[in-house]
């Protein structure tokens, strides 16, 4: 066959707690992070994705010790993502155990972080992960903390700069459709994986299961990423490799 | 299982998932160690890796002693050896990733970049792809793992290769001689398949 597409479920992590934001402002409780992650392991989830997103500077160590206790009983990749500011940081990440780290702010703040990370632990561990808005015109505009802060950076140019510069995936999601479960913005992702040599993972708006097909035949995403469609039971791991290899794409059985 | 088991640390960042998965395929006697006197008192010896290539050798020929160890002890005494990614990349002759770097040159061949014709081939190489296995191949099975890669290791002589995966072109999975084992893809990050040949590698009598 050939390279599967991934299915990836994303839990976002306070305090080192799984909350599910809704529209990124109501949250949530729905469990302990390592437990919920095992169940993904067992489950066949072709990856994992943490998004920290603990608001005080005091809690921020949490997800290590969330990290370092999921890699001990899980055996899938683990991206984390959430308040990565420096290479220090993604250096603690990756040795707790994550694979993957994803940087968003401060790769808006300072797009050389991508970089100086890749050049340090490779670029197959450097997610550049891009919240985006349309801004009416037939574009896209960078959004940072959760989707409220305008930068007027433009998301596709923002998006090949940081591949240049060594991303080795891009997490794209729109900040429109996050929450919605209307679908991705299949415009956003088509025209960044057009326009990137490296994998780009679709994320934002899933309600149902075609819409992890469209992300992938109309998006042309490498992965799809997903959240409250397989927490709350609606739709299990195997649910969604079955859709994809009903679609003709290929997927894990 | 009691064996000794030398799963070096020189710094790779997937170090701690090949600990985790050794252990949970069963294994009790690992010391995760940067002493040649370890690796020359194991009986199992499992060099991981991630990232750049130039990187993971100099950081592993900075450990005074290490080389000689290894050739001595996977070599000359026939312990049995898994490489893992980065860690199997090591065995080539050389590595061209940021300039050219010469590896252990156990298995001949070079570690270049993966660099399809067309930009629907994605690259890193990077999810779940196939592992093909090649004639008698020693631990190998059929089946999906977990492959995250930009370069890959071009082999010289084929019967050395184990294993193959396709992504744009034909990319060695697996390469294997005697007693060393070298796997392309995170057997720590290919859930049951991967733990299940952790669990043989354990036990393998090469």
């Amino acid at each position: 066959m050939t390279l599967r597409i991934r299915v990836i479920p994303c839990l976002d992590v306070a305090n080192g707690r799984v909350v599910k934001g809704v529209n990124f402002v109501d949250l949530q409780d729905a469990g302990d992070p390592v437990e919920q992650a095992q169940a993904y392991d067992v489950a066949g989830a072709d990856e994992l994705c943490f998004l920290d997103i603990t608001a005080s500077h005091e809690a921020r160590g949490t997800i290590l010790d969330v990290v370092k206790r999921t890699a001990e009983v899980c055996f899938m990749p683990l991206t984390v993502g959430g308040g990565v500011s420096s290479a220090r940081h993604a250096r603690a990440l990756l040795l707790a155990g994550a694979d993957k780290v994803a940087i968003n702010s401060a790769a808006v703040a300072r797009p050389e972080l991508v970089g100086e990370i890749a050049q340090k632990f490779g670029s197959q561990c450097v997610v550049a992960s891009i919240d985006a808005r349309s801004d009416g015109q037939g574009g896209w505009e960078i959004f940072t903390h959760g989707g409220r802060t305008p930068t007027g950076i433009d998301a596709v140019g923002h998006a090949m700069r940081l591949a240049e510069l060594g991303a080795g995936e891009l997490l794209v999601t729109s900040m429109d459709r996050d929450g919605t479960r209307d679908g991705y913005d299949l415009d956003l992702i088509r025209t960044i994986a057009g326009r990137v040599s490296v994998p780009v993972v679709a994320s934002g708006g899933v309600g149902n299961l075609r819409h992890l097909v469209d992300g992938v035949k109309e998006g042309h995403a490498s992965a799809v990423l997903a959240a409250s469609i397989f927490h709350f039971g609606e739709h299990s791991i195997a649910d969604a490799h079955k859709a994809l290899r009903d679609a003709g794409l290929p997927a894990r059985r | 299982m009691t064996d000794a088991i030398a799963l070096i640390d020189y710094g790779a960042g997937n170090l701690h998932s090949v600990h985790n998965a050794l252990k949970a395929a069963g294994a009790t006697g690992i010391s995760i160690t940067s002493h040649p006197d370890a690796v020359a008192g194991a009986d199992r010896i499992v060099l991981p890796g991630v990232g750049a290539f130039g990187a993971c050798r100099d950081a592993l020929m900075a450990i005074d002693g290490m080389a000689d160890a290894l050739e001595q002890r996977v070599r000359h005494e026939g312990a049995p050896f898994l490489g893992i990614c980065v860690g199997m990349q090591l065995l080539a002759d050389t590595g061209v990733e940021h300039g050219t770097h010469q590896g252990l040159g156990w298995i001949g061949g070079t570690v270049r970049a993966i660099e399809p014709d067309t930009t629907d081939i994605k690259v890193p190489h990077m999810g779940w792809n196939d592992v093909q296995v090649r004639g008698d191949a020693p631990l190998l099975e059929h089946g999906e793992a977990y492959y995250l890669h930009g370069y890959h290791f071009d082999v010289a002589d084929a019967d050395d290769i184990a294993a193959t995966t396709h992504h744009g072109e034909t990319l060695v999975a697996a390469v294997a001689r005697d007693n060393i084992f070298g796997v392309q893809f995170h057997p720590e990050k290919s859930q049951r398949y991967g733990l299940e040949l952790l669990e043989r590698f354990l036990t393998w009598m090469p």
